[in-house]
């Protein structure tokens, strides 16, 4: 309901028309971002999903691979072991815009080409379980990094979705009526002053008509 | 360039440093707090955190959600899974569609 007072003018109303043309208008194509922001967010959330579990299984299964192999060596065979890394990730961050919404896409390059160039020791002193903990955990990384990335972007999109679907509605149950009710408003007014003054004007034309000719007394003549 | 961190206890990550990724190990919460932003503010694309620490730290992870980077991820700890990372998921959905339309049935 239109709680504001509005100027029942021409000017008046023809501004709150171009206004409920651009809301109408707004309120499609947020209606459409959201659509296909849903839509998009639904499979990217299924994915998440999927990833988010073979991860965690994978690096549960890590993490008992590394107890097993941290019960078989002593902890300072095994920091020694672990001191140095051999490896080293860089991460590029790209910026991938999904309508209007911006997700990043992580890149990575690891120092040397090779891929099984993770252990940082020799084999002599350390147990094989070890050897088997860092690869597992290796094996997972790829998609670790891909988790992030989905799971970064379900994030995003979330809250974005969220907005467009608040802007919607808001356009919808709120700016489109009022600026509706307004519009009659005007128009009503408009019109009711037109018929007033039309009726002033005969009034005064009867009464200039009467004072020339005296009407009224020759009627009952 | 970015880099990837990962933080929690060190029986929990110890073994990610081998990948070339840094560990950060903490136990304490407010140090914790501390290293987070240190971490956000520098050249950190990633940060994978235990779900254990994450717990303790839920009100500054909500700080960067909004943010392209860091992006921050949960993942389980050596003392196993609390499902804290999943229902993180199904909360995003609730917030994109409004109710949790995927996942309920898993529950």
């Amino acid at each position: 309901m239109a709680a504001t007072v509005v100027n029942p003018t021409r000017m008046e109303l023809t501004r709150l028309k171009k206004k409920r043309l651009t809301a109408i208008r707004g309120h499609k194509l947020l209606k459409d971002k959201r659509d296909e922001l849903m839509r998009q967010y639904l499979d990217l959330v299924r994915e998440n999903m999927e990833l988010r579990k073979t991860v965690e299984a994978g690096i549960l299964s890590a993490n008992k691979n590394f107890v097993i192999a941290k019960a078989g060596m002593s902890e300072a065979a095994l920091n020694t072991a672990l001191m140095a890394p051999k490896q080293e990730v860089n991460l590029s961050v790209g910026e991938k815009n999904v309508m209007s919404v911006d997700i990043p896409t992580f890149d990575y390059q690891t120092r040397t080409a090779d891929e099984n160039d993770i252990y940082s020791y020799g084999f002599a002193f350390t147990s094989s379980d070890l050897d088997g903990a860092v690869k597992s955990l290796a094996d997972i990384l790829p998609q670790m990094l891909k988790l992030a990335e989905t799971e970064k972007a379900c994030q995003l999109m979330a809250s974005e979705i969220e907005k467009t679907r608040r802007r919607v509605n808001a356009l919808e149950h709120v700016i489109i009526p009022d600026a509706e009710t307004n519009i009659k408003y005007i128009t009503m007014k408009l019109g009711e002053n037109e018929r007033s003054s039309q009726v002033r004007l005969m009034k005064v034309k009867d009464m200039m008509l009467e004072k020339e000719h005296h009407y009224s007394e020759k009627q009952f003549q | 360039m970015y880099k990837i961190a990962v933080m929690g206890d060190y029986d929990s990550i110890y073994g990610f440093a081998t990948l070339g990724l840094s560990i950060v190990p903490v136990t304490d919460p407010e140090e914790a707090k501390e290293k987070l932003h240190q971490l956000a503010s520098g050249k950190y694309g990633i940060i994978y955190m235990t779900e254990a620490l994450a717990a303790e730290l839920r009100h500054e992870i909500e700080r960067y959600k909004q943010q392209v980077t860091p992006a921050i991820i949960l993942i389980p700890g050596v003392s196993g899974n609390t499902g804290e990372a999943v229902e993180n998921v199904k909360k995003t959905v609730e917030q994109a569609v409004g109710a949790d339309i995927l996942f309920a049935q898993s529950t």
